[in-house]
């Protein structure tokens, strides 16, 4: 095909629409891959039985808080990874804070805590099964926002999908929250860190193959 | 090139408000430098015409992630660089793809400058060194003969003969690859 043809052929649609609808889209999807996560959790794995007293709401609005913000760090980085020209170092930095802040909470809490009961508090009782519950249902939430991804133009595919990865893992983090019981910031810091770091890998080693444009 | 992104401007601006022919007269304007731009960077200039049209489908099918708020050029730049490395990756080489000015690729004023460079760079890295140096300094960079002599290691007259030489050395390579 001759090149003014083509010029010809695509000029039939002109415009540039702006990236607000890509934004819009890709909270969509992952919002309504979190609400199946969310429903998964309580309809599967119960809700944890303080949600409506008073302690238990406030550990779980606290921990939602911190992972939510976790999410919202992945929205805003995708957004600049997805798009030519711009620079994510803003939002890489927030992300920065965002894990300093925590490590540093992390540490108050255990400066506090008698050296004896460190271990207990930071393992608390489901410390193996928490990550992967968030993995698992991060890829529920991975999968459609990696979907809309598809819309962006990531330079870097595979650093995309990670930014990608970690709105999922947020995301979904804050739906087990629903369930888990857990209230000490040291295991919120830790395994649910981990978990969501587990389904940022997963998004960079899919948006590495699925994020090519 | 401060035309060509106030033209850039206005042609995005008409084409927000669905002026199809702005549009193709934003592409038509993109074509060449990106031609240019692969050519000079594509080891295989008969592939810059296949990259060019992917650049072109690219900047259409990814338009939504132009912000119209931002500059055009990091955004195209971007794009094309893109491909580029991509174009390698599918050919299995492992190449570095430097990370230039986004303005290299808008400030081709002259479509024709892409191939002319090529060309002349072949020509020129047939010459010696120090002879190449006199000759770009004094031809393409617009210095006299007189200031860019001591700086090749030349005396004022030994320059101009070296000049000489040089023009019709590289007369005789396009005589040759003429053939």
């Amino acid at each position: 095909m001759k090149t003014d043809d083509l010029i010809a052929a695509l000029a039939l649609e002109p415009g540039f629409p702006g990236p607000g609808r890509l934004a819009g889209r890709l909270v969509l999807w992952s919002g309504a891959g979190a609400l199946v996560a969310a429903v998964l959790t309580v309809v599967a794995m119960g809700p944890r039985p303080d949600l409506s007293e008073g302690p238990g709401l406030a550990s779980f609005m606290g921990k939602a808080g911190f992972t939510l913000t976790l999410a919202a760090a992945g929205l805003w980085l995708t957004r600049r990874l997805g798009q030519p020209g711009v620079s994510a170092r803003r939002p890489l930095l927030a992300l920065i804070l965002l894990i300093g802040g925590g490590g540093a909470a992390m540490a108050v809490e255990l400066a506090m805590t008698p050296p004896s009961a460190r271990a207990a508090q930071l393992m608390g009782h489901s410390a193996v099964s928490c990550p992967l519950v968030i993995l698992g249902l991060g890829l529920l939430v991975l999968g459609p926002a990696l979907a809309a991804a598809r819309r962006l133009a990531p330079l870097r595919p595979g650093a995309a999908g990670a930014a990608v990865g970690l709105l999922a893992g947020g995301l979904s983090a804050t739906a087990y929250g629903l369930h888990c019981a857990e209230s000490a910031v040291s295991f919120l810091v830790v395994w649910y860190g981990l978990g969501v770091l587990a389904t940022a890998v997963m998004g960079a080693a899919l948006g590495a193959r699925f994020l090519r444009w | 090139m401060e035309d060509i992104d106030l033209q850039i401007q206005s042609l995005i601006a008409r084409s927000l408000r669905g002026d199809g022919a702005a549009y193709g007269q934003l592409l038509s304007l993109l074509a060449p430098r990106l031609r240019a731009y692969f050519i000079r960077r594509s080891p295989d200039p008969s592939d810059a015409e296949d990259l060019v049209q992917e650049t072109l489908i690219a900047i259409h099918t990814k338009r939504a992630t132009y912000d119209p708020a931002l500059p055009f050029a990091p955004w195209v730049y971007g794009i094309a660089r893109y491909k580029l490395i991509d174009h390698f990756r599918r050919r299995g080489v492992r190449r570095h793809v430097p990370l230039e000015e986004a303005g290299v690729l808008l400030d081709q004023a002259d479509t024709e400058v892409g191939a002319t460079r090529v060309d002349l760079q072949r020509l020129l890295s047939r010459l010696p060194a120090r002879q190449r140096g006199l000759l770009e300094d004094v031809r393409l960079r617009g210095m006299t003969i007189a200031e860019a002599a001591p700086l090749h290691g030349y005396s004022e007259g030994a320059a101009k003969v070296a000049l000489h030489r040089s023009m019709k050395s590289l007369s005789a390579s396009v005589a040759a690859d003429e053939d």
